[in-house]
């Protein structure tokens, strides 16, 4: 009977070929512009580090002794705050982590220097973020502590100065001081790059910038405190700081991630943050001690309202399009199934029974929708590709992924069906006996 | 033209004739405020910046390792900038316009406030408001002797600046009504006297809004080659490209192993910087002309659809002596009615749209010329769309009423 059906669907749909490819194309675009921002939300909003992003957590402290102004305590710690919490080791895993810039260059390679970004964090970090490694491996505590003449690589980086070979053991030159490479990163391209995640509230919605690409050169801190001094930015300060000695500093450029694998342990967390707020306080060192947060990842993305505003706008926009879009088929169905009233008039009186009648409407809407899915689907890698061609951060990462390419498919049939509902209502209530009076 | 029975007919199509109000009233919500979203871009876009942009190019130099005379660097950087033919100021800055990376600062009115005025953000470096270009409205730029070093103010807690230069717009917002010439404002402790106000100098980056986008402080402060990178020369239009490349090479001949991160003018700076709102308003205005013509394209074909179902009654008013002008305008007539209730529920839909956009992105309330204006350009876009199939009512023969009753 299905077979029956899409064989009528087919036949009518033919018979009127401006009308079809009216609906298919209003389907298509609205399934093309709607498909197309939600895979750009699919890409922005998904979990950087979906193997355990459930235990990872962010604290904040707030070192500013000026009288209560902020809500919330600045969005990353300064430097003694970080590294005492950092050096407690009450978590199951603990790393700081910093960025900045510095002039690189590799002995042996004939490219000239270019300027890197620079991320300085301590051993935890590799293996707190899943991160995948291609060549060697991260440092261990021992280089954290000895400050240690070590580096990890990009793979974009590697790929640029050693073309893909395997790097490991060679050196770089970062600044002034020669640094061994120890680890080359297999390509990763977490998003948005969520560890340097910061000042979203302050970014009017413009947080393009939180899915540029992770850093070419990770540092152990304190070697690449001593490599880049004074080339660290801090993220604000609260009176006038001295640029070439962040550490002490009054000044916040340093976040915190911590990995808490159980309940308890998030709360006993909590309570050490707090504790050690307000032993800062009682050493006369912070003003405003009950201000701690611990937020999990996912919190700490969500408070910094990680997916741009635009990106937000657009999706709206598309949804209020395909709306628009199914208004109009719904319309264009009714006129379609009401024009065949005679011929449906005469399949009720031959015996079909209103269900039938109801299915085959249904059956042609849905095939409209099925093509209408397929126009939609060309839109949507159009789409995609005007996305990627702009110059954006994310705009590497926007491709279509199984999911979002069955979604596809989905959106556009159902869309279809809704639209359909009310018009095959319509012409399965038809009284057959008027219909067939006027053929 | 007699209304009532065309009522009467859209009584027994209730349906369509919903699902033509509906389209016209969502596109007209959706298009009212898409249109208001790009010409708030585009306001954004024109952004003034108080500084001569034509004319000015900015080149950021990374100096290598450590700077052992950052002071003896910049001067003779500047010295050899400023030979550059066609240069006719060069500035070594701590921010420029547009780069989205600024100094700030927070301002009191008077040291033992608790709570900061406000925050304004901070140029610094010599000669700046003379190589920016700036219009100076009241009082005086700086003069040698305001002059400190920016490195020995970080060292020594005693040195600070006297004098400050600010905006029109900062000093209107710090006192109402009255000029800011010669008033104190205090940076923390530190008081320091208004001596200019120059007519605007726009904040590198915008994070704290557009509202506060003119409120800015100049110090007299000097840089060094160890504390800013950045590079302004002010040159005629035509030579910008030439002093660039000019500057380049003169940066790289003082010391050859320094970085050029960037050597932009200010043109494709403010273009960059825009460069998001650019691409939204474009996005907008593709989304309003789809829309307007998926909408055309449903009214034709409920418009076809109404017409050959009608078929056989305007046979019949054709037959009782209605003339082709009857038929046409009762076509027109009815879209007008639907388009007119559509309209005045977009209406009423764009108004809570518009509400829902001022709470989440800070939009302002639309203005009430939207709403004549897209009320107009819906009922143009129903009259176009309906044009075909009532013509093709209009030429429907009288002999139709004959056949097959």
């Amino acid at each position: 009977m299905f077979g029956y059906y899409i064989d009528l669907a087919w036949r009518s749909l033919k018979r009127n070929k401006v009308l079809t490819a009216l609906m298919v194309i209003a389907i298509a675009v609205g399934i093309g512009a709607s498909m197309t921002t939600l895979t750009v939300m699919h890409l922005l909003s998904g979990d950087p580090v979906p193997t355990r992003s459930g235990t990872l957590f962010y604290p904040q402290v707030d070192p500013d002794p000026s009288p209560a102004t902020n809500h919330q305590p600045y969005d990353v710690m300064d430097y003694r705050s970080a590294l005492d919490l950092w050096s407690a080791h009450r978590a199951d895993r603990q790393a700081m982590v910093t960025s900045s810039q510095l002039r690189l260059t590799a002995p042996q390679v004939n490219l000239p220097p270019l300027m890197a970004q620079m991320l300085s964090t301590t051993s935890d970090f590799f293996p707190m973020f899943d991160v995948p490694f291609r060549y060697g491996g991260g440092w261990t505590a021992q280089d954290d502590e000895n400050h240690a003449r070590v580096a990890v690589i990009s793979s974009d980086l590697n790929n640029k100065l050693f073309n893909g070979a395997n790097s490991v053991g060679r050196t770089l030159r970062l600044k002034d001081a020669d640094v061994r490479i120890i680890g080359v990163l297999a390509p990763w391209r977490p998003s948005p790059q969520f560890y340097d995640v910061a000042g979203g509230r302050f970014s009017n919605g413009d947080t393009a910038g939180f899915y540029s690409k992770p850093e070419d050169v990770f540092v152990p801190f304190q070697s690449s405190l001593e490599i880049n001094a004074g080339g660290f930015q801090p993220f604000t300060c609260w009176s006038m700081p001295d640029p070439a000695h962040l550490q002490n500093a009054p000044c916040v450029w340093v976040a915190l991630w911590v990995q808490l694998n159980s309940a308890a342990k998030v709360g006993s967390y909590r309570r050490y943050v707090a504790d050690y707020a307000a032993q800062q306080k009682a050493l006369g060192r912070f003003v405003h001690a009950d201000n701690t947060q611990l937020r999990s990842l996912m919190a700490w993305l969500d408070f910094n309202q990680v997916v741009p505003s635009d990106v937000r706008l657009q999706t709206w926009l598309a949804f209020a399009f395909l709306l628009i879009c199914l208004f109009n088929t719904v319309g264009l169905l009714l006129a379609k199934f009401l024009r065949r009233a005679g011929e449906i008039g005469v399949r009720r009186a031959l015996g079909a029974s209103r269900a039938a009648v109801f299915a085959q409407c249904l059956v042609e809407a849905g095939l409209i929708g099925l093509l209408g899915g397929a126009g939609g689907l060309l839109l949507t890698l159009f789409g995609l590709w005007l996305v990627r061609s702009q110059p954006v951060e994310y705009a590497d990462l926007v491709h279509l992924d199984t999911t979002m390419f069955l979604a596809t498919f989905v959106l556009a049939i159902t869309a279809s069906l809704l639209a359909g509902v009310l018009p095959a209502l319509r012409a399965s209530r038809m009284v057959p006996s008027l219909q067939l009076k006027t053929l | 033209m007699d209304i009532l029975p065309i009522l009467t007919t859209l009584r027994r199509h209730k349906v369509t004739a919903l699902l033509v109000i509906l389209e016209v009233a969502l596109t007209c919500a959706i298009v009212c405020n898409a249109v208001f979203l790009v010409s708030q871009r585009l306001q954004r876009m024109d952004m003034p910046s108080g500084v001569a942009e034509h004319e000015l190019v900015q080149v950021q130099a990374v100096g290598i390792g450590r700077q052992v005379n950052g002071k003896a660097r910049a001067q003779e950087d500047l010295a050899q900038l400023r030979q550059i033919p066609g240069v006719t100021g060069a500035a070594l800055v701590n921010q420029v316009p547009f780069t989205n990376s600024s100094w700030n600062s927070s301002v009191k009115l008077d040291p033992t406030q608790k709570q900061a005025t406000l925050n304004a953000t901070t140029y610094f470096g010599e000669n700046l408001l003379q190589t920016f270009g700036t219009k100076l409205l009241e009082g005086r730029y700086f003069n040698a002797g305001d002059y400190l070093e920016f490195d020995e103010v970080q060292r020594d807690l005693k040195l600070r600046p006297q004098v400050v230069v600010i905006t029109r717009e900062l000093g209107q917002r710090l006192w109402p009504g009255v000029s800011a010439l010669g008033k104190t404002i205090y940076m923390g402790e530190d008081p320091v006297r208004v001596v200019g106000v120059v007519d605007g100098l726009i904040r590198p980056s915008l994070f704290n809004g557009d509202a506060s986008a003119q409120w800015t402080i100049v110090f007299p402060l000097r840089m060094s080659a160890s504390s800013a990178n950045r590079y302004v020369l002010r040159t005629a239009p035509g030579e910008r490209e030439r002093v660039i490349a000019g500057a380049v090479a003169k940066l790289k001949a003082v010391d050859s192993r320094r970085v050029i991160t960037d050597k932009k003018t200010l043109d494709e700076i403010r273009r960059e910087f825009f460069q998001n709102d650019r691409s939204m308003a474009g996005l907008l205005v593709g989304v309003c002309i789809a829309l307007l013509a998926v909408t055309a394209l449903g009214i034709v074909g409920l418009g076809s659809f109404w017409v050959a179902q009608r078929r056989r009654s305007i046979g019949v008013r054709r037959a009782l002596g209605a003339t082709r002008a009857n038929i046409l305008h009762y076509f027109q007539t009815e879209n007008f009615l639907l388009a007119t209730i559509g309209i005045a529920l977009g209406m009423v839909l764009a108004y809570g749209i518009n509400l829902f956009l001022m709470l989440h992105y800070e939009l302002p309330r639309l203005p009430a010329a939207y709403f004549p204006v897209g009320a107009i350009v819906l009922w143009l876009i129903g009259q176009a769309a309906v044009l075909g199939p009532a013509l093709r009512a209009a030429a429907v023969p009288p002999v139709v009423a004959t056949r097959s009753v």
